[in-house]
């Protein structure tokens, strides 16, 4: 009983003993205990059912209507015509903004996580703000992300780029991959942070005392004992950003998709075709919406492919990583 | 870092080295059109390499003015503040030069059941206005009529808003969507609906013929009314260069997209060609 | 994939006493302060995305945009007669532009705002709103009269002659939808986590938590596309509304993409109750449920309630699933109505309003507002949970 009633553990009502006791005294069938069990039961059942809808739907769909030649074709002509369409240079637009936006994301994530788990003290003013600022990072839209990286990226950055390069026409001052690929790391740097802190925190911390006691310096340490041991929860950090990342559409509305292109992007500073934005054109702007579904579906099943794949991967390992923080705590 | 500053030094050079091609880049509407012109041309001038792009046409007149395309695409008169803005970047305070090249009749979509065959151009505009409410109001049954509307970034949106509705807000209660064939679908569902898009387009919706004034004849869209100017909802479709820099190859495509040989593929993609008197070699 | 603030591990710097000595070591020392100072780049991200996004709509704040379609054209034979000032506002470029335009160059952009005048229809030269700055705060917040209306109207109307730019409809609208979603999302979100952390073998637990958060695994354009082509269609044959795509089905699909947001901070509410509460009212003999109900969720209650904030915060910023779902500026509270959310109003006419003109930057005041409503409620939500986690630790 003891452990019920100091008033700072439990809000005012269930302090009250008179209260507790009257409750919880033992039936054998409780019918409202079973039924709203049951209600709750049935929630989770209800999502479980919304998530196997999506998903069957599409696969369904999506499955009759997918080709080799679908995902290794450019369309030349027209994307709305379902014979002669492709999704290549949505598929390589897609993939070469994640990967630019990894070379950005990982670095600075992965520091910002050794600081706050390595050097931080828990408690300063400092480690709290940036904790704050992952938070609210975390929080801002992606539409205004991608008024972020219009408004920054190419109306500063880019332009005075240009002014500086002394360009005769914009180069930088204009949606292009790099602005897109920058927008999306800043929007995913929370991800690869938590990730990265989780798995930092599941490393025994003798592991690191000996270290230090062996005469290696704390940068050492972190380097060559911590670092390693933290691989699989960066590579999770790394693959949930890539995969939020991959299906935004917002945050590379302004900054760098095409609608169209001829070829596939080639340089940073390209404008290119996504598979995110592509569902948006097919399923708003297209001429003759019945003919346009076949390919849609199969558009659709190939951006989710792409991020459920890289989702179970990532929920594998942080399942492992977390089971070691648990055995640990 | 050291990473970062190569690879953005390789672009810069990578990038400057394309300058001979035609970039042509705006209006979503042009973009099926431009990529035909772009392909056909492509294959009898193998040397000109044109990219076309899309966004709209305030992105292509955003383009235009930053120097970063050759040609821009518009499904709308280019705005004062557009003009001035590349006024103030080209060669010589001049202008973007604007050639017409192509077509485009809007027609007015109503279900398939609907009794009524015509309306005027004041009618329409009414409808859409939602100060006629009821179809009894034009002579049809007594239903209260359903409006469908594109979304305003669209440049038929813009050109349906000054030109037949004179500049008046539509109705609070249009229903906003988001492309013509969604349009379509929702007014062959709808049996009072009624909306409005590309002459093409109409699918299984019935296009209602318009009258000028109320007292002139019902045209109903078609090739030749739409290219003899007698039907009366109709538009250009634009494209704007640097007149710096409409010479050379660039000129010599715009001649031929304007010509009778470029003018063949625009009715593939649901617009029409120009009339005679404005094309190129007449 | 919010990140826990409060994951403090149950080592304080333990290890860190130590670090004090290697001072000493240059290299060491630079590595270290670089560690901090890109540590900071979160912070700074912050900042910059609140300067950016408030410095293209700062001529809004300040009232420098001017949309009267009738203002008094200057001749440009008179160039010389108005001060640098005068004629900067009114050719709208800066001083810099001023200096190195030719004047031939200034001639031209005056000669296209004399046509620009000299091409208003009829109609629009004597309407009285024509010489009305629409971008006025008074515009943009009350409702106004127009000509045509029959009474003072909000009105969202940015393309045309008389652009209206009441902003109003817009954030009534994203409330609309929000509130729609969070309904629906919720008690499912809350009772699933109640399942899943009270009632559930943990076994089956196991499976059940990764499924639930695979959900947010769909990207928010898959969900718009299947509220687009399945849902709007299956809603309308079950509940027979006139309008095929409105805020309800916006709502619903609102919900579904913040299930999971929600589902993952009540959970871990939930979770993060001491066993010893729940061992003890088990003991007296209170069922799973009545633990559950009685003990677990009150004393979770502000995790729950966080949840629900952030799941609001990750609402109102959703844009795929309402731009592709409905869009039509009305302002009208009923469910089956469209709605045209902010979010939507900048993903849609961002690419044709004019770059700099008074359109982007009003949309950019959006984007501003809607920065501002995450960050407060991201701010409320952390500050409860972690006033929350303290509360369990027995720390004050």
């Amino acid at each position: 009983m003891n452990t019920l009633t100091p008033s700072e553990y439990l809000p005012e009502k269930t302090s009250d003993t008179t209260r507790l006791t009257r409750h919880f005294r033992a039936e054998k069938f409780d019918f409202w205990s079973f039924f709203f069990s049951g209600l709750t039961g049935l929630a989770t059942l209800f999502i479980l059912g919304i998530l196997a809808t999506i998903l069957l739907n599409i696969i369904v769909n999506g499955w009759s209507a997918i080709s080799w030649h679908f995902v290794s074709t450019i369309p030349k002509k027209d994307f709305f015509d379902a014979n002669t369409t492709g999704v290549l240079p949505m598929i390589v637009g897609t993939s070469f903004r994640v990967i630019v936006m990894t070379i950005f994301v990982i670095p600075v994530g992965v520091i910002t996580a050794i600081y706050l788990t390595e050097y931080a003290a828990n408690t300063s003013i400092i480690t709290r703000i940036i904790r704050a600022a992952v938070n609210n990072l975390a929080g801002v839209p992606s539409i205004v992300f991608g008024l972020f990286g219009l408004g920054f990226f190419i109306n500063f950055i880019g332009k005075n780029m240009d002014a500086l390069l002394h360009n005769p026409t914009a180069v930088w001052g204009q949606p292009a991959l790099i602005w897109a690929s920058l927008t999306l790391a800043v929007m995913t740097l929370p991800v690869v942070i938590v990730a990265t802190e989780e798995s930092l925190k599941a490393i025994p911390p003798g592991l690191r005392e000996a270290s230090l006691a062996l005469g290696a310096t704390k940068l050492e340490t972190i380097l060559k004992i911590v670092l390693p041991q933290a691989l699989p929860g960066i590579m999770t950090g790394g693959i949930l950003a890539v995969s939020r990342a991959a299906g935004e559409v917002a945050p590379i509305l302004f900054t760098g998709v095409a609608y169209y292109m001829a070829s596939l992007p080639a340089h940073l500073s390209d404008q290119f075709m996504d598979l995110g934005y592509h569902i948006f054109v097919l399923s708003t702007q297209s001429p003759n919406i019945e003919q346009t579904r076949p390919i849609l579906y199969a558009t659709v099943l190939v951006l989710l492919m792409l991020t459920f794949a890289l989702n179970i991967v990532a929920i594998l390992i942080r399942a492992r990583v977390r089971k070691k923080l648990r055995a640990l705590g | 870092m050291k990473k970062l500053i190569t690879i953005l030094a390789a672009t810069v050079f990578a990038a400057s080295a394309f300058a001979g091609n035609i970039t042509v880049k705006g209006s979503d509407t042009l973009l099926i059109l431009a990529q035909k012109w772009a392909e056909t041309y492509m294959t009898s001038n193998t040397t000109v390499k044109i990219s076309v792009s899309g966004g709209g046409s305030g992105i292509g007149f955003a383009a235009l003015q930053s120097q970063t395309t050759d040609l821009c695409d518009a499904s709308r008169k280019i705005k004062p503040a557009e003009q001035m803005k590349c006024a103030a970047v080209f060669e010589g305070g001049k202008r973007p030069t604007e050639y017409k090249v192509a077509l485009d009749g809007l027609s007015v979509y109503v279900n398939p059941e609907n009794s009524l065959k015509e309306l005027s151009v004041a009618q329409v505009g009414d409808i859409f206005t939602g100060k006629i409410k009821n179809w009894k109001e034009v002579g049809g049954p007594d239903a209260p009529i359903t409006v469908y509307s594109r979304e305003n970034s669209s440049g038929t949106y813009e050109f349906f808003k000054e030109h037949v509705l004179k500049g008046k807000d539509f109705a609070a209660s249009a229903q906003t969507m988001p492309g013509t064939a969604a349009i379509v679908q929702a007014v062959v569902k709808d049996k009072n609906g009624i909306g409005y898009g590309g002459a093409a387009y109409g699918g299984s919706s019935k296009l209602l013929a318009i009258k000028k004034t109320d007292t002139s004849p019902a045209i109903a869209p078609t090739e030749e009314t739409v290219m003899n100017g007698t039907y009366p909802i109709w538009r250009h479709l634009f494209v704007y260069v640097d007149p710096a820099k409409d010479k050379g190859d660039i000129a010599a495509y715009l001649t031929w997209i304007r010509s009778d040989d470029g003018q063949k593929y625009v009715k593939d993609v649901g617009y029409y060609p120009l009339p005679k008197n404005l094309r190129s070699g007449n | 994939m919010t990140p826990n603030p409060n994951n403090e591990s149950r080592r304080s710097h333990g290890w860190m006493g130590i670090h004090r000595g290697h001072k000493a070591r240059p290299g060491e020392w630079l590595a270290e302060k670089f560690i901090f100072l890109v540590s900071l780049s979160a912070i700074l991200m912050v900042l910059l995305i609140f300067l950016f996004v408030a410095r293209e709509a700062l001529p809004v704040f300040f009232g420098q945009t001017n949309t009267a379609l009738v203002q008094k054209p200057i001749p440009p034979d008179e160039m010389d007669k108005h001060s640098a000032a005068e004629l900067e506002a009114y050719l709208e470029i800066t001083p810099d532009q001023l200096a190195k335009l030719p004047k031939s160059t200034l001639r031209t952009m005056m000669d296209i705002k004399v046509e620009a005048q000299n091409d208003i229809p009829e109609d629009f030269r004597n309407d009285p709103d024509a010489s009305i700055n629409t971008t006025e705060w008074k515009y943009l917040i009350a409702p106004h009269k127009w000509t045509d209306y029959d009474k003072p109207e909000y009105i969202w109307q940015p393309v045309g002659q008389i652009k209206k730019f009441n902003i109003i409809p817009l954030i009534v609208g994203t409330l609309k939808v929000t509130l729609i979603g969070l309904l629906f999302a919720v008690p499912l979100a809350v009772g699933a986590a109640i399942y899943v952390s009270q009632l559930a073998r943990p076994r089956v637990r196991e499976i059940l938590k990764p499924a639930i958060e695979l959900l947010s695994g769909i990207p928010s354009v898959v969900v718009g596309f299947f509220a687009l082509l399945v849902m709007a269609t299956v809603l309308q044959s079950i509940f027979h509304y006139q309008t095929r795509l409105n805020a309800f089905v916006a709502g619903l699909a609102l919900g579904f993409a913040v299930i999971p947001v929600i589902f993952s901070i009540a959970e871990d509410a939930l979770t993060s109750v001491p066993r010893a509460y729940t061992q003890a009212a088990l003991a007296l003999g209170a069922s799973r449920w009545q633990t559950a109900w009685q003990i677990v969720l009150p004393a979770a209650l502000p995790g729950v309630f966080a949840a629900a904030v952030l799941g609001f915060g990750r609402a109102i910023g959703e844009t795929m699933i309402v731009l592709m779902v409905c869009s039509a500026s009305v302002l009208s509270w009923s469910v089956f109505d469209s709605a045209r959310s902010i979010t939507t109003t900048i993903a849609a006419e961002m690419a044709e309003a004019v770059s700099g003109g008074p359109h982007y930057r009003i949309l950019f005041m959006l984007g501003a507002l809607l920065f501002a409503a995450t960050f407060v409620s991201n701010m409320i939500g952390d500050f409860v949970i972690h006033r929350f986690k303290n509360k369990l630790e027995g720390k004050r």
